[in-house]
């Protein structure tokens, strides 16, 4: 074979560039997102206050279904959200501001936001205390260098009274195992508020365990509880924690949605068998709403009873982040 | 200027087209090089900017449990490097297996579109990707000691680099443009990215070249595995290897660094990723002039002076400067240890081990480096949470001090196997 000459290879790498070229916009162009089709319009207006309606997120728009008809009538409003979460007309909203940055907004009754926080990372999970004042967030941050693929979590509250802004966890002081604990690799995620708007509960990961601790916003410190388990969710007599368990201890496998009685410290399994990737709402004293995803990632909203009855049910299609409005 | 060299270079003609003024000075195939690792950073970090995205938003999963296997990839890297480094000395195919890895990581960015939301698949194709860049870096490496005159050595590293890390910068930027063309749309992102990584194999194929092994060898017997045992059997290699280990340990990772300054400094943590692109800023600026001093003054006193930026960083970042200066300060100086070490030391050590075994000496230089930085990340971690941060990253300076400290006489003979380039 005779080597090509300098012309001729560049000919070869514009060729290669245009035709690779050509493939990528081809495809992007197959891909690209059509036109988003507008929420199917349902006349009435979406409010936060307190009444036995659904809150949840369809097709990234903040809606509203009635509890007794959950896939019935859906009310939707302008509002974009990826996550909301609502309590005594109180709502926080994680909002997309461009492909890569997000914000949270404190939404009042009417939805219209009071205030406005710059996120870092990516939103995953958002809470309101049962009074309204008290908001958490958790946001994924990662991916920064090449050679890492490992994430961390930012976690952060906020009080709405004060303004009093916990940029993240990481700065509260940490008791493990009854001995103050320090460690880089401390994660916080997955906050649940108590009544009193100043004890919370949520998930600590460090040295490869993941902790229940139990939080105290005033004096800044976190206490280890219980190992495995994550995203908790207080139920709104503050005598049980709802949360996802790992399957052998391993978040590879999967997790139960499982619910822990804080008294007795017993765990229940709920008869829901598949994986649960969410921090579980409680739509009563016995309900808990959930989100699983279709093989295509198109979101359900389920429900299961909390005591490990029953069997799980479709509670609203094609939703997700569901919160009732209390 | 002119280049006094003890015996004749092998120097190519400066690639066409991009002979400007800086680069004529280095070889066409470094040129070559550079520009297929500038395409394929381009291509890389277009997927590790969205990946993100695509795992929490696209396929809503927790990407917590990805970081759990970096340790059992990392050694499975370590030891697939070497071989591949050995095969490539072996065959005398240093472009195939380079290519091979450039393919690999080509291949990977569309292994993402068939994993769907399978976790343990996403794991195996970012595997895939990481195994891809491990086997290439060596054999890569090799063809620039190989294809420049040894006294250009630092300048050819340092121009490669600066490539390297101008395709890091642009790679986000690219996937922002595509983000920003079609919606949400993920999958188009990889495959542009997908199409970007196969543009720089082409480039590969048609204008890197292989290097004859210099005359002057040791025949055309192939290497055996016995003779590259041999390599560890050698005093100066041995004495290389275990210096180049010795200094891995020196760093704690980016990770920590700029958690400590952030902490430090309350950057608001909205902020956090850009203290990665300053870092990166310095690196890319710096490389080549830094390459091309290492030519001029010596590469170990580089090294040395890369060493030491290290170590005032983490005295910074327990020191008393605060605000922008410790900022602008830490970052630049952290630059300044990429852009006066990472190259350089390859460029120091090249010409250590001879030409036949040169893939498998600079993948053994670069695994002991990642084995060690591993270890060191691990004990940074331990110290920190036994001691706190304050105390954790002093004693990471004293540690970088004392590395350095016993790595230079280990260093020193390597230092003097190459003749300086004068300056007129």
């Amino acid at each position: 074979m005779t080597p090509l000459t300098t012309r001729a290879k560049l000919a070869v790498v514009t060729a290669a560039a245009l035709l690779l070229g050509a493939a990528a916009a081809g495809y992007a162009a197959v891909a690209a997102e059509p036109a988003r089709t507008p929420p199917p319009a349902v006349a009435g207006t979406v409010t936060l206050d307190r009444g036995p309606r659904l809150l949840a997120v369809t097709d990234r728009h903040v809606s509203s279904v009635a509890a007794a008809d959950p896939a019935g009538p859906r009310t939707v409003a302008s509002t974009e959200c990826v996550r909301v979460y609502a309590a005594a007309g109180t709502g926080v909203c994680l909002a997309a501001v461009d492909a890569w940055t997000y914000r949270l907004l404190v939404l009042d009754a009417a939805l219209r936001p009071t205030r406005s926080l710059p996120l870092t990372g990516l939103p995953n999970r958002a809470r309101v205390s049962p009074s309204g004042r008290m908001i958490a967030w958790t946001t994924f941050v990662g991916g920064d260098s090449y050679t890492s693929s490992g994430f961390s979590t930012r976690t952060g509250i906020l009080d709405t009274r004060t303004g009093a802004t916990v940029a993240s966890l990481e700065g509260f002081a940490v008791i493990r195992d009854g001995r103050p604990h320090r460690g880089a690799d401390v994660n916080f995620w997955g906050v649940t508020f108590g009544a009193d708007d100043n004890l919370f509960y949520a998930t600590m990961s460090t040295g490869g365990k993941r902790y229940l601790v139990r939080g105290d916003v005033a004096a800044r410190r976190v206490i280890t509880i219980r190992e495995n388990v994550e995203c908790p969710s207080l139920s709104p007599d503050g005598t049980r924690i709802a949360f996802k368990q790992a399957l052998d201890g391993d978040p590879a496998k999967g997790w139960r949605l499982s619910v822990l009685d804080l008294m007795t410290m017993r765990v229940t399994a709920t008869a829901e068998t598949a994986s649960v990737d969410d921090q579980a709402a409680w739509l009563d004293g016995r309900t808990l709403a959930y989100t699983l995803r279709r093989y295509d990632g198109r979101p359900d909203v389920w429900a299961v009873p909390a005591d490990g009855s029953g069997r799980p049910s479709i509670l609203i299609p094609g939703a997700e982040s569901p919160s009732p409005l209390t | 200027m002119y280049l006094s060299t003890v015996s004749r270079p092998v120097t190519d003609p400066p690639a066409p087209g991009r002979a400007r003024r800086g680069l004529a000075l280095v070889g066409g195939n470094v040129v070559a090089l550079g520009t297929v690792s500038l395409i394929t950073d381009v291509s890389a970090e277009m997927v590790t900017a969205v990946l993100p995205l695509y795992l929490v938003l696209g396929l809503h999963l927790s990407p917590l449990a990805f970081g759990v296997l970096d340790g059992l990839y990392a050694g499975t890297t370590a030891l697939l490097r070497i071989i591949g480094g050995f095969a490539a000395d072996r065959f005398r195919r240093r472009k195939l297996v380079a290519g091979l890895g450039y393919t690999l990581s080509a291949v990977a960015k569309l292994g993402l579109l068939l994993a769907g939301r399978s976790v343990p698949a996403i794991g195996a194709v970012i595997a895939v990707d990481r195994l891809g860049k491990g086997v290439r870096s060596a054999p890569r490496d090799a063809l620039i000691t190989l294809s420049t005159p040894p006294e250009a050595l630092g300048r050819a590293f340092g121009v490669h680099r600066a490539m390297d890390s101008l395709g890091a910068f642009l790679g986000p930027l690219v996937a922002l443009a595509v983000l920003l063309a079609v919606g949400q749309s993920y999958d188009a992102v990889f495959v542009a990215s997908f199409c970007v990584a196969a543009l720089a194999v082409v480039v590969l194929v048609l204008f890197v070249r292989e290097r004859p092994d210099p005359p002057g060898g040791t025949g055309d017997a192939r290497v055996s595995v016995r003779e590259a045992c041999g390599l560890l059997r050698d005093r100066s290699a041995r004495r290389l290897l275990l210096a180049a280990a010795l200094l891995g340990l020196a760093t704690v990772g980016d990770g920590f660094v700029y958690l400590l300054l952030q902490q430090r400094e309350d950057v608001a943590l909205r902020w956090f990723p850009l203290l990665a692109v300053g870092t990166s800023l310095a690196y890319l600026l710096l490389a080549a002039p830094l390459g091309a001093l290492a030519d001029r003054i010596g590469r170990l006193p580089v090294v040395v002076g890369g060493y030491a930026a290290l170590a005032l960083t983490y005295l910074l970042l327990a020191g008393p400067v605060a605000g922008w200066p410790l900022l602008a300060l830490t970052l630049t100086l952290y630059g300044v240890f990429y852009a006066a070490t990472d190259g350089v030391l390859v460029a120091l050590a090249g010409p250590v081990v001879p030409a036949r075994l040169r893939t498998t000496g600079i993948a053994l230089v670069q695994t002991g480096q990642a084995l060690a930085y591993l270890l060191s990340s691990v004990l940074f971690g331990a110290a920190w949470q036994a001691w706190g941060p304050q105390t954790a990253i002093r004693l990471a300076a004293v540690a970088a001090l004392g590395v350095l400290a016993v790595s230079v006489p280990l260093l020193l003979p390597a230092s003097r196997l190459v003749p300086r380039r004068t300056a007129r």
